[in-house]
């Protein structure tokens, strides 16, 4: 294998559209379910609760949290704005359709605090190629970029 | 894509209308570029999810465009909020959180809501009309008003709700538009016994099992049974919103847009046919029992949504049914309604044998919002689909969804008694 083949596999840059427009970077936290932000969400610690959901248990601050699209309660922007306030949220949110529930408590988190979570939406390919604990940059015309984690070392 | 905005608009935007205006319009503006919207519409009509919870964040959302002279340019009712106004002592010793909570209540009132507190909007004050534009938050209330009253309102998320109310305006797409508002998924009703379709957990176990299987699309049921009352399609839509994300659905012969499948369908071909069958309503109804039977019971829970008063009559219907009409020591039975439903239930002679059982009912707000859960509560039953879908994660509760019945019950007996329907 080439370096360049090697460079290929490990970083690519998949265009998306800008919900809300902001650069973060952080490691993905994939789910393959929707989720309701209120009573999936814990504002508190940042961590997913919805003890039916994949991600429960897992802690999306700092993180670029990766769901298909939000569902269930409209409380859910508050859930996400309180989050950000606390500084619990995740660096961004990447989905493949869009979420207005979270892209409002977004907004308006960007209005009262001037501190938005980016959030992304891509294509169903693009979206399912994401994988968990991949690096993800994201900038602000909705370009996603991909990292694999390094590989763990074999022990010598 | 720039938005078409109306003069009007463009002076809300720019402030001349007031900073509150501003803020709002900017926030509707800016929704509107989300959801692909090319310009704004009217609505007449405002129902406010974003007073319900209590956090920091919200407070200083809402007190800001008070302070900043927001007023609602339309009828506008609040959803619950974070306690029962007049008795948040019983359950609240955070005197803190509760003046917190006083205070964004007010400045909701403030802005010229009116204080219904209350999660089923739809049967109390300003009841939207057929067709009417509106701008509703609050899942099942959502659910509810596009699909059994046919007003129009796409899903208002906490504090858009309350920007929709200070503009009047809204992004003008989603089901605010008929062509929007077609059914995509048939689901057809097959082989259920007269029974089981007369059966009240019938429709919240439904409502589960569609919200799961359809996320966002808009079913077309068939099969329904017409006699549906109110309550019965406030349970279905509150699970089936809470399931997935159930905004609209049609029920044929039942809901005002599906007088028949292909007018629900406006004349086009569903997406996808499915057959529910018993077997996948049973499957459903085991996934909602989430403890054993005959597990020791800490808490009942009706009124997900709020009670309405043929509730509280079917609830005190069923305690009369058992003996002794008193639940087991350790047992809490948690009542919630509005205080619209409590006025009526105050013209009758129900609280003596709901005080007698040990029921005691809160009212503007819920479990998920005042602690009245005690914290060493481990198995909860509930009539409601939303309550039993969301409790296991907010409240760290397992929790067995049964009858009216099989909740009054249990809690006389101590125990989790759920009878098979059907």
């Amino acid at each position: 294998m080439s370096a360049t083949d090697g460079m290929t596999r490990k970083r690519r840059t998949m265009q998306g559209r800008a919900v809300v427009a902001g650069s973060a970077s952080g490691e993905a936290v994939v789910s393959a379910q929707p989720i309701s932000l209120w009573g999936g969400l814990d504002a508190k610690t940042g961590e997913v609760i919805d003890r039916r959901h994949d991600c429960s248990g897992r802690i999306v601050t700092g993180r670029v949290f990766v769901f298909p699209w939000g569902k269930g309660s409209s409380t859910g922007s508050a859930i996400l704005l309180e989050s950000i306030r606390l500084g619990t949220a995740p660096a961004a949110i990447v989905n493949c359709a869009t979420d207005p529930i979270a892209a409002l408590g977004s907004i308006i988190a960007d209005e009262l605090y001037n501190r938005p979570v980016p959030i992304v939406v891509l294509g169903e390919e693009d979206f399912r190629s994401i994988r968990d604990k991949d690096r993800l940059t994201i900038t602000p015309d909705g370009t996603v970029t991909v990292e694999k984690p390094p590989l763990r070392t074999p022990p010598s | 894509m720039a938005i078409a905005l109306s003069e009007n608009d463009g002076w809300m935007l720019d402030g001349r209308c007031g900073q509150a205006c501003r803020m709002a319009m900017s926030i509707v503006v800016r929704m509107a570029e989300v959801y692909g919207a090319d310009e704004l519409m009217d609505v007449s009509q405002a129902h406010i999810d974003g007073c319900a919870l209590m956090s920091d964040a919200g407070l200083e959302f809402a007190e800001k465009l008070a302070a900043a002279g927001g007023k609602v340019l339309v009828p506008t009712t609040l959803n619950m909020g974070p306690l029962d106004l007049q008795d948040w002592r019983r359950f609240i010793h955070d005197e803190e959180f509760a003046a917190k909570a006083v205070r964004q209540g007010k400045a909701y009132t403030d802005m010229g809501c009116v204080p219904t507190w209350s999660c089923a909007p739809y049967q109390g004050y300003l009841t939207p009309r057929f067709g009417q534009q509106i701008a509703w938050g609050e899942s099942n209330a959502i659910c509810y008003a596009n699909s059994v009253l046919g007003a129009r309102t796409n899903r208002y998320a906490d504090y858009l709700d309350i920007c929709a109310a200070i503009t009047a305006r809204v992004p003008k797409c989603g089901l605010h538009l008929t062509e929007n508002r077609r059914g995509q998924w048939l689901l057809r009703l097959v082989g259920f016994s007269g029974a089981l379709l007369a059966e009240e957990v019938f429709y919240p176990v439904l409502g589960h099992l569609i919200g799961t299987m359809v996320g966002e699309k808009i079913p077309v049921i068939e099969g329904m049974p017409t006699r549906a009352t109110d309550d019965q399609l406030k349970a279905f839509g509150a699970a089936a919103a809470s399931a997935g994300s159930v905004a609209l659905f049609h029920a044929v012969g039942l809901t005002p847009e599906a007088p028949t499948a292909e007018a629900a369908f406006q004349h086009c071909q569903p997406q996808r046919v499915v057959d529910i069958r018993p077997e996948d309503w049973y499957r459903a109804w085991d996934d909602l029992a989430g403890v054993e039977q005959g597990a020791r019971l800490d808490v009942v829970v009706l009124g997900c949504p709020h009670l309405s008063f043929a509730e509280f009559r079917a609830l005190v219907e069923a305690i009369r049914e058992v003996a002794p009409a008193k639940a087991a020591d350790g047992v809490d039975v948690a009542l919630l309604t509005c205080q619209q439903s409590l006025a009526l239930v105050e013209r009758t002679d129900w609280q003596a044998e709901l005080d007698a059982f040990g029921a005691r009912i809160t009212r503007d707000t819920c479990i998920f919002h005042t602690p009245m859960i005690r914290r060493d509560a481990k198995v909860l039953m509930t009539n409601s689909g939303k309550c039993a879908y969301y409790c296991p994660g907010t409240l760290g509760v397992r929790v067995a969804l049964g009858s009216v019945g099989d909740c009054v019950r249990s809690a006389v007996a101590g125990r989790v008694l759920r009878r098979r329907p059907g």
